[in-house]
Formats: structure tokens, sequence, C-alpha cells
């Protein structure tokens, strides 16, 4: 798929806009959303749960391995790990992660829709296409990610917390006290904030280059790929965008 | 009954369609045939409303579908039935989940009443017994066959396939033929198909449209395209020798009978 910016810029709007009207059945899209719900969600929380556990792990190593002066108190590892998974590790890295494991499906599962005339079908039905089965990818989405995110920051804290412990660096007591310091409810704000954009960005990309695959199955491969990398870049470049504007 | 006016269809600089006029009436099986590259799926693409045409018109039973707005398109789509060329089942569903899917998003009453017209269905297609199995365990002929099932189950009006016989055996494909025609009849629909089988043509098509580079080469019937001197129509049916030899022999026969040599056809020229 060529680089025309403006050309798929103007169609991922059009694809959005056209996912607005009214459903020909509510209950089977009810189903649907719940159907994509439990991918998405259930189907990423193992990779979730490990990425966060060995996130947390590392985090509080290379903290402490940083921190050496005797000054500092062995609680601010804690308070450090907390912030630095809140703020950035949980949302970002989680939805980074997500972004190959869910994009990925959702482009595949829409390229191969269509290739197989599946979306064609729908469409003589008298089914909005976008509508049906767009829509409910982005919601299931906006419904499950920053639930991943929220479990994400709690084991990868909670895994920072083993691994210190493990390594003799910081007790559990001391890794507690940590942190409770200076806990900014904001940032819990901030961490779901980014979140729900990278819900919508993982979502709403994949499904535009999945719904627009024209070809065989080489297509459906480079779309797909071409879906996890668009959105990985648009994850980092609003990820410094909503720090800007937001902290 | 469909009518086709003047329709013309572009892509950029190329004209795929240039000015087709056609009717296709109920009851009937109309088919479209031509070589590849000639435009029939951009055409049947464009009757259903998949592609929108550059101009001209398409009317459903004398409503302008080429004028109407999403809303109402939806309408006649519903009155539509389509076999594809893949079947495009859907592969997470089992064969009576896809069957039942146009009663769910569409169809008024209990289960029990859905699942009785789905059986109904597929047990008109003879599939009633691979009901639970899932599209990537059964054949390619039983996949049409359920694709069949599924394009009827809403009664449509309007029944259209592309290439039903597209990597089936002869007998399969033989079967597929005379299931679509069995349907056409017994519940008045117009049908088109679009395809490139000699049997078809020469079995099941009661009104035949060649499209040869985007205009309407030839039509009438497929007893009149024995006696067709359309050289590309020729050309293109009776490629072979084996074909030719079959359309002599058929020619023989049809003169022996008295009722047809009293009503010796012509060719009817396209636009």
């Amino acid at each position: 798929m060529e680089f025309r910016f403006f050309y798929h810029f103007g169609a991922y709007l059009l694809m959005l806009k056209g996912m607005f009207s009214k459903p020909e059945n509510p209950k089977m899209y009810w189903k649907q959303l719940m159907q994509q719900s439990v991918d998405i969600g259930i189907g990423s929380l193992g990779i979730v749960f490990i990425i966060s556990l060995f996130m947390g792990g590392v985090t509080t190593l290379q903290t402490a391995y940083q921190l050496v002066s005797p000054i500092i108190p062995k609680a601010t590892i804690a308070q450090i790990v907390r912030d630095t998974i809140i703020l950035e590790f949980a949302p970002t890295l989680t939805s980074i992660v997500l972004a190959g494991v869910v994009g990925s499906k959702i482009a595949s599962e829409l390229g191969n829709m269509r290739i197989s005339e599946q979306i064609d079908a729908l469409e003589i039905m008298g089914i909005n296409t976008r509508g049906y089965l767009v829509m409910p990818k982005i919601l299931g989405a906006l419904l499950t990610i920053p639930c991943l995110v929220v479990i994400a920051g709690f084991l990868g804290i909670w895994g920072g917390k083993m691994a210190g412990e493990m390594a003799g660096i910081i007790s559990n007591d001391e890794f507690i006290q940590g942190l409770r310091q200076e806990l900014k409810i904001y940032n819990i704000f901030f961490a779901l904030s980014k979140s729900y954009t990278f819900a919508f960005i993982i979502s709403s990309v994949s499904a535009y280059y999945g719904y627009n695959v024209q070809g065989g199955a080489l297509e459906i491969g480079k779309a797909s790929t071409t879906a996890v990398v668009v959105s990985c870049v648009l994850i980092l470049f609003s990820d410094y965008a909503l720090s800007a504007i937001l902290l | 009954m469909i009518e086709l006016r003047d329709i013309k269809k572009g892509f950029g600089d190329k004209e795929i369609l240039k000015g087709v006029s056609a009717t296709m009436e109920s009851g009937k099986v109309n088919l479209i045939i031509g070589s590849s590259g000639s435009g029939k799926t951009v055409m049947m693409k464009c009757i259903v409303g998949l592609m929108t045409v550059n101009s001209g018109t398409i009317l459903y039973n004398d409503q302008d579908f080429t004028a109407m707005d999403e809303h109402e398109k939806k309408a006649i789509r519903q009155e539509i039935g389509m076999l594809f060329q893949g079947s495009a089942l859907f592969d997470s569903m089992t064969v009576e989940q896809n069957v039942m899917f146009p009663l769910d998003m569409f169809g008024k009453g209990s289960y029990k009443e859905k699942k009785k017209r789905v059986m109904e269905c597929l047990d008109r297609v003879n599939l009633k017994d691979a009901a639970k199995r899932f599209p990537a365990e059964i054949s390619g002929g039983m996949k049409k066959r359920v694709g069949i099932a599924r394009a009827i189950v809403l009664n449509p009006k309007y029944l259209f396939c592309d290439e039903p016989n597209s990597g089936l055996d002869p007998q399969t494909s033989l079967l597929i033929d005379k299931l679509i025609k069995e349907l056409t009849l017994e519940y008045t629909i117009t049908t088109v198909i679009n395809t490139h089988d000699m049997n078809t043509v020469m079995e099941s098509g009661d009104h035949i449209i060649y499209m040869y580079q985007g205009v309407k080469q030839w039509e009438g019937s497929n007893e009149e395209i024995i006696f067709s001197k359309d050289e590309k129509l020729n050309d293109f049916i009776f490629a072979s020798e084996f074909l030719r030899d079959a359309k002599e022999m058929r020619q023989m026969e049809m003169f022996r009978d008295k009722n047809w040599r009293e009503r010796l056809p012509g060719d009817k020229p396209g636009k």
C-alpha cells in the first residue's frame, strides 16, 4: 500500500462517518459487540499478564541499579516504579503490544472477509458493514483496552514488588510504603486518557487497513503489517502529544 | 424484472461498460456470458449496487435503483439473494448459522419458526445433514449449495449467481444448474447468472446476454445461439472442435423438429 497520506486520511474519516446509521437489528449489533469485547479483552489477557509482570520487575531492578546514593531512601524506588508504570509503561507499552496482537487480528480478519467476499455478501443483504463489522470492534477496544491497561498497571507494580524482594533490593514493607507516598490521582486519569486514545487508534486504524484490502492473501499480510506499524507510530506520536498537553 | 438502460462504467480512463442495455425477465434464468475482461462481473456488481454506474439507469420492477438513496437501496437489497463465486460463507458460523443469519438480521418470528425455515432451505438444497458443520468441513459443491440456501432463505425476488460452477466437477455443476433453474421457476425469481460454463448456457439459460469488450454483442435464447451467425459469439461458445461438432448435431436435431423449423430464429444484434 503506497503512502498517500491525504487519500488514506480522507478514506479513514469516511469509514468512521459510515459507521453511524440505524442498526438493522440492534440485538445482532449487541451480540457482535460482546463477541468483539471478549475477543479483544479476554483474548489479550495472557500476553498482558506476562509483559506487565516482567515490565514491573525490570523497572524495579533498573531503578535500584541507578539509585546508589545512601541518602535516597529505598521507598523511592517503589515510588519511581509506580509512577513510571502508571504514566508510561502500563498504557503505552501495553498498547504497543496490543497493536501487534489485536491490531493484526482485526486487520487480517476484516481483510480475509473482504477478499473472500463476505463483506460484499453482507452489503448485498442490505447491512451497513462499517456499522456491523467496524463499530463493534472499536467499541469493544474502547471498553476492554483501558481495563487491560489498569490490570497491566496493577500487575506491573506487583511484579516490581516481587522482583525487588526476590533480588533482596527492597523489602515488601518498604515497597508498599513507597507506593503510598505522594500518589497523584491525576496520573491515573492521564493513563486512562492515553489508554482510550490508544484503544481508538489500534482498533480504527487496523479496521481501516483490513476493511480496504484489495487483492489476495499476500495483501492481507501486508495490510496487517501496515496496520501494526501505523498504529505503533500513531501511538508514540499521540503519547508525546498527550504528555505535552496534559502534563 | 430488471432493466438496464445504457449503463456505462469506467475506472479512470478505462471504460469497462460502454453503454449496455438489456432486460432480465422474472421466472427466467438470465445469463451474462463473455470472455475474461469483457465486463460481465462489473456489470453484475453494478446491478446489485456493489459498484455505482457512471451513467445510465438500472430499473428493478420499474423502480430506478440508480436514483435511490441508501435507505431505499437497502429495501431493494433485502429482496436480493446472491451466490458468490467463492460462496462467501461466514467461516466462524456453522452451515445452519450461515443460513439463519439473514433471518436473524431481518426476519421476524420466533427462533423455532426461523429454524424451521432454515431447515426447509437446507432440505431444498439437500444439505440437512450438514447443518452443524462448519464451511471448512464441507466440499466446494456443498458450499455453493449452502450459499444458495442462504440466498433464498428470505424468499428473494432476484437471485444473482457469480460463476456458480467455477471449481466444480461437471456432475456437481449440473446439479447446481438444475437447482438454480428449479428455484427460479418455483419462486418466480429473476435469476441472473454470470458464467463461463457452456453446460449452463446450453441447458439452463433461458435468456443469454453475450458481452464483448464492454458492449452487449448478442442477446437471445439458448436455442437461438445454435443458429447464430455472430462470429464472435460462435468463437467464444463453440471454441473447440468437440463443441463445434456438438453444435452441428444439435442443429440437425432441431431441423428435424417440425416445430422448430417453423420458428427459425434470427440474430438479435446488441446495441
